[in-house]
């Protein structure tokens, strides 16, 4: 299992060839209360960088992109009724989709956990 | 076009916010305080406490001189002549062709009027007065001034622990009154819905006032995310997204800040424009729009009839905390402006149904007074 981070804020989670993605700890609370997700289906195909899904505060609307090209393999359900999930638990119980790794060499342009949280430091 | 570097203004309060846990953002030329734990806790803190708001940003002005109430009503459709002392109206702020150039509040004082406008707008707005005026009239921009607004269900509870007789402040009245021996002018007004006050005190003095109000316990301070969502619910508009030059009270759906004094005799600014508007309707008007799901629809979201022809646009959108729904205000055609009416929303591409609803979303519960 490794876990990498994109500059955009989204974090992917990879076990074998599938991988959780989330929107960070450092983005829901830029974000703030958080009122809406909506998620991709299953099925769908996604290019690197692609906008995979949308969240909202009260205040604004961000796009979660896709960290790697794949394609969707399930949403999570559950940010539907209690989209504050990702408040309460951005980097676990609150990801949003979970996709077939179409070619793992993309996970290389990406940070690693410690190279991320450094970052967020600095921002 | 290179972006020119922002000189943010400082509040007085501003090193109090930060203590406070205020994150800061640039607003009207000034940094201020948009959450302090979170908007939503905020917001319906507000709904069932006390919340302070600083408004310090907004411009306090007063005008001085012979009729400056028949003055100003050259460019403000409201009834000023017959307004009381110590009594507060709505009005706002008209260029020649009847656009809305700011929404301001003004109060007879005496032998002057005090008005409080936007921040974003008061340097426009004074260049406006100064020149649209007779000479006789003299401004006086009181920059050494800071404002609080404390609002909700407890705020008189609050403020009658400090100034005993405000009790006797209806609402929409004002008055001279000394706080933690400090002097300000309150008046029971605010922009959120409730019942509250609005607290005018020198900026050397605000912190102490702060302090003393945010000492009881039903007092947060609340930031400027709270303060928008809290207006929407209560269906008031916010210059700049729901009101602009290319609107007028009438589309507005403001009328009842035009006196019926004035509706007869005219004599301000745009007056042919809106009194035509006000007998015969205007082209568009400002609604309520309950919209459907969760996703809120926001400002510049396109409104659609049922044919999937453009009627408007959406001004202001969010997810309201009290309703737990998205709500929006717009301005559509006027023949779809009646609740009820179901229309859709288009925001980045995708379909929203909504329906025109009477506004506030959440009701008022303002203090009036019997017989005031």
């Amino acid at each position: 299992m490794s876990l990498h981070f994109t500059g955009e804020h989204e974090w992917i989670r990879v076990e074998g060839d599938v991988g959780t993605v989330g929107i960070s700890n450092h983005a829901q609370e830029a974000l703030g209360d958080i009122v809406f997700a909506e998620v991709p289906e299953s099925g769908r195909s996604l290019n690197k960088g692609d906008e995979a899904a949308v969240v909202e505060s009260v205040k604004a609307a961000s796009d979660v992109y896709s960290p790697v090209a794949g394609e969707v393999i399930e949403g999570n359900t559950a940010l539907a009724d209690d989209p504050a999930l990702i408040n309460r638990d951005p980097e676990g119980e609150g990801w949003f989709f979970k996709v077939r790794i179409a070619d793992k060499s993309q996970l290389n342009d990406l940070m690693d956990e410690a190279a991320y949280r450094e970052w967020v430091k600095t921002l | 076009m290179a972006e020119t570097t922002e000189i943010l203004q400082v509040l007085p309060l501003d090193s109090w916010h930060r203590a406070h846990g205020a994150r800061m953002v640039s607003f009207a030329g000034y940094s201020m305080p948009v959450q302090y734990e979170g908007v939503i806790a905020e917001h319906l803190w507000t709904r069932t406490n006390a919340g302070l708001f600083d408004v310090s940003h907004m411009g306090q002005l007063t005008f001085h001189g012979d009729r400056v109430d028949a003055a100003l009503e050259s460019l403000l459709p409201g009834e000023l002549q017959l307004l009381k002392d110590g009594r507060l109206r709505y009005s706002m702020l008209l260029d020649e062709e009847g656009g809305i150039l700011d929404d301001l509040m003004a109060t007879r004082r005496g032998d002057h009027f005090y008005v409080v406008v936007n921040g974003a707008t008061k340097h426009d707005d004074i260049e406006q007065f100064v020149r649209r005026l007779p000479k006789g009239v003299v401004l006086d921009h009181m920059k050494e001034q800071a404002l609080l607004a404390l609002q909700g269900p407890r705020a008189s509870e609050v403020l009658e622990a400090l100034v005993p007789s405000v009790s006797e402040l209806g609402f929409m009245q004002g008055d001279a009154f000394t706080i933690s021996g400090m002097p300000a002018w309150i008046s029971r007004s605010g922009y959120t819905g409730e019942d509250g006050f609005e607290i005018s005190v020198a900026a050397a003095a605000v912190e102490h006032v702060a302090n003393s109000l945010i000492a009881h316990d039903a007092v947060k301070p609340i930031g400027l995310g709270a303060r928008d969502s809290l207006r929407l619910e209560a269906g008031l508009p916010l210059y700049g997204h729901d009101l602009d030059t290319s609107t007028t009270p009438v589309m507005a759906d403001l009328q009842f800040a035009i006196g019926k004094r004035r509706r007869a005799e005219g004599g301000f600014a745009g007056d042919m424009r809106i009194l035509a508007e006000l007998e015969s309707g205007a082209a568009q008007k400002r609604v309520g729009l309950n919209v459907e799901g969760r996703q809120p629809v926001r400002e510049g979201a396109l409104i659609l009839d049922g044919e999937g022809n453009e009627v408007g646009r959406v001004t202001s959108g969010t997810f309201s905390p009290t309703l737990q729904r998205p709500i929006a205000m717009g301005y559509v055609a006027t023949p779809l402006s009646a609740p009820g009416t179901a229309l859709k929303l288009e925001q980045r591409s995708k379909l929203f149904e909504a329906t025109v609803t009477p506004m506030p979303f959440v009701p008022h519960r303002y203090h009036r007074k019997q017989g005031a």
